[in-house]
């Protein structure tokens, strides 16, 4: 029960863009079309399921203070703390995930593939998929709690992604004053979003 | 100052800001700017880390093969990061904790990486380090902006000091909550976009 809390924690009250930010720059970009949207969402859905319990594992059982207890023993672990080395190995993970699934799904899925496209790669990059591992950090997260953590947050994003591509394209028909237009919208309408997904807040089963 | 420097130095403030036309870096500018305070001292960290970031990967840029090259720029962009965050962990430590996961973030900050790509890969040492400066002033002024009216309308105060006095401390001002929450930042850098383009008709987007 706690996990299905938490999966839906991730996806709706704290919503990985519209209520922490995270991901911003390709959720304005990658905006425009519904199609467009779908494939961005879905390959982050993928990544970050895998890259956060993946990180999670690094975490736990090499990173934090002590953790090497399992091979050295719980005395001489206890003097190594090397949580500072987080960003590096996080950033490295995710970087290398990305490169083996994009492989993995070229090899397998060659469909899929040719729908995710471009945005593969560009994950690398995403602040969310960052933004989640290091939240998995702070929230001290087990792997399989950072594995549904991680993709509640993808399937909050993915959706999020849509509604505002939906909502843009129907944007594109309306008369909007010439400053406006585009960008400035963009964000007026993410706002009005981030008002209605307020609305989950406190909802818990 | 040559003309080049000059626009390299100016450009970034206003015309080419990096939040406003680049749509760069959105996430922190957002997320961070609830106190003026912790708005700042993000500015403060971002600035550090483009300066260096920029100079360093153009002194790389002739190193750096092509094909691994955003591998080699996270390298060197993660571990600026990693000495401002424990410097900021050092030093103040409260503000650290206010600022949560976001410090960690600059390394995927669209403006690190944008501009490393796209200027420090191209030019010299020194006029990457005056573009990494322009380009966080930029950002720092954005922030600043935002950070401001969210604490002034959120709280009724600016750095922590009273301006409204807020009617929960007997004055008279209701402090707008909205403000503080999410969809106050969306729309404070919706208004200045709008302003901002309305005022400079050459940026606006043709649709």
């Amino acid at each position: 029960m706690d996990l299905i809390n938490l999966a839906l924690k991730a996806i709706f009250v704290e919503n990985i863009a519209l209520a922490f930010f995270l991901g911003m720059c390709s959720f304005l970009a990658v905006s425009k079309k519904v199609d467009t949207a779908m494939g961005l969402g879905l390959a982050v859905v993928f990544v970050l399921t895998v890259t956060t319990p993946l990180n999670a594992f690094i975490q736990n059982y090499v990173l934090k203070e002590g953790a090497l207890a399992w091979a050295m023993g719980e005395e001489a672990a206890s003097k190594y703390d090397l949580s500072f080395l987080g960003f590096m190995t996080f950033i490295a993970t995710i970087a290398a995930t990305v490169q083996v699934v994009e492989m993995a799904i070229d090899k397998f899925a060659p469909a899929l593939y040719t729908a995710l496209g471009v945005f593969l790669p560009l994950i690398a990059v995403n602040c969310a998929i960052l933004g989640s591992s290091l939240f998995m950090v702070e929230r001290e997260y087990d792997v399989v709690e950072s594995a549904v953590f991680g993709f509640g947050s993808g399937v909050g994003f993915w959706l999020a992604i849509i509604a505002l591509a939906a909502i843009r394209e129907k944007l594109k028909y309306s008369n909007v004053p010439p400053g406006l237009r585009g960008l400035g919208l963009t964000f007026m309408v993410a706002g009005l979003m981030a008002m209605g997904f307020m609305i989950f807040g406190g909802i818990q089963l | 100052m040559d003309k080049k420097t000059k626009s390299i130095l100016l450009d970034p403030l206003a015309e080419k800001n990096p939040i406003t036309l680049q749509v760069l870096g959105i996430c922190s500018a957002l997320a961070v700017t609830t106190k003026l305070e912790t708005a700042l001292v993000m500015s403060a960290a971002v600035t550090f880390v483009l300066i260096c970031s920029n100079a360093i990967i153009s002194m790389l840029r002739n190193k750096i093969p092509g094909s691994i090259r955003i591998i080699a720029q996270l390298a060197i962009i993660a571990s600026l990061v990693i000495v401002a965050d424990q410097i900021l962990k050092a030093f103040l430590f409260d503000v650290s904790k206010g600022l949560s996961v976001y410090v960690g973030l600059i390394i995927t900050n669209c403006i690190v990486m944008g501009r490393a790509e796209a200027f420090a890969m191209g030019n010299p040492p020194g006029k990457s380090a005056i573009d990494g400066f322009a380009n966080a002033m930029g950002y720092s002024v954005v922030l600043i902006y935002v950070a401001l009216f969210r604490e002034l309308l959120g709280s009724g105060k600016v750095l922590g000091y009273t301006v409204f006095a807020s009617v929960r401390d007997g004055g008279w001002y209701v402090p707008n909550g909205l403000m503080v929450l999410a969809p106050g930042a969306f729309f404070l850098i919706g208004f200045l976009i709008w302003v901002q383009r309305s005022l400079t008709p050459t940026l606006q987007e043709a649709e």
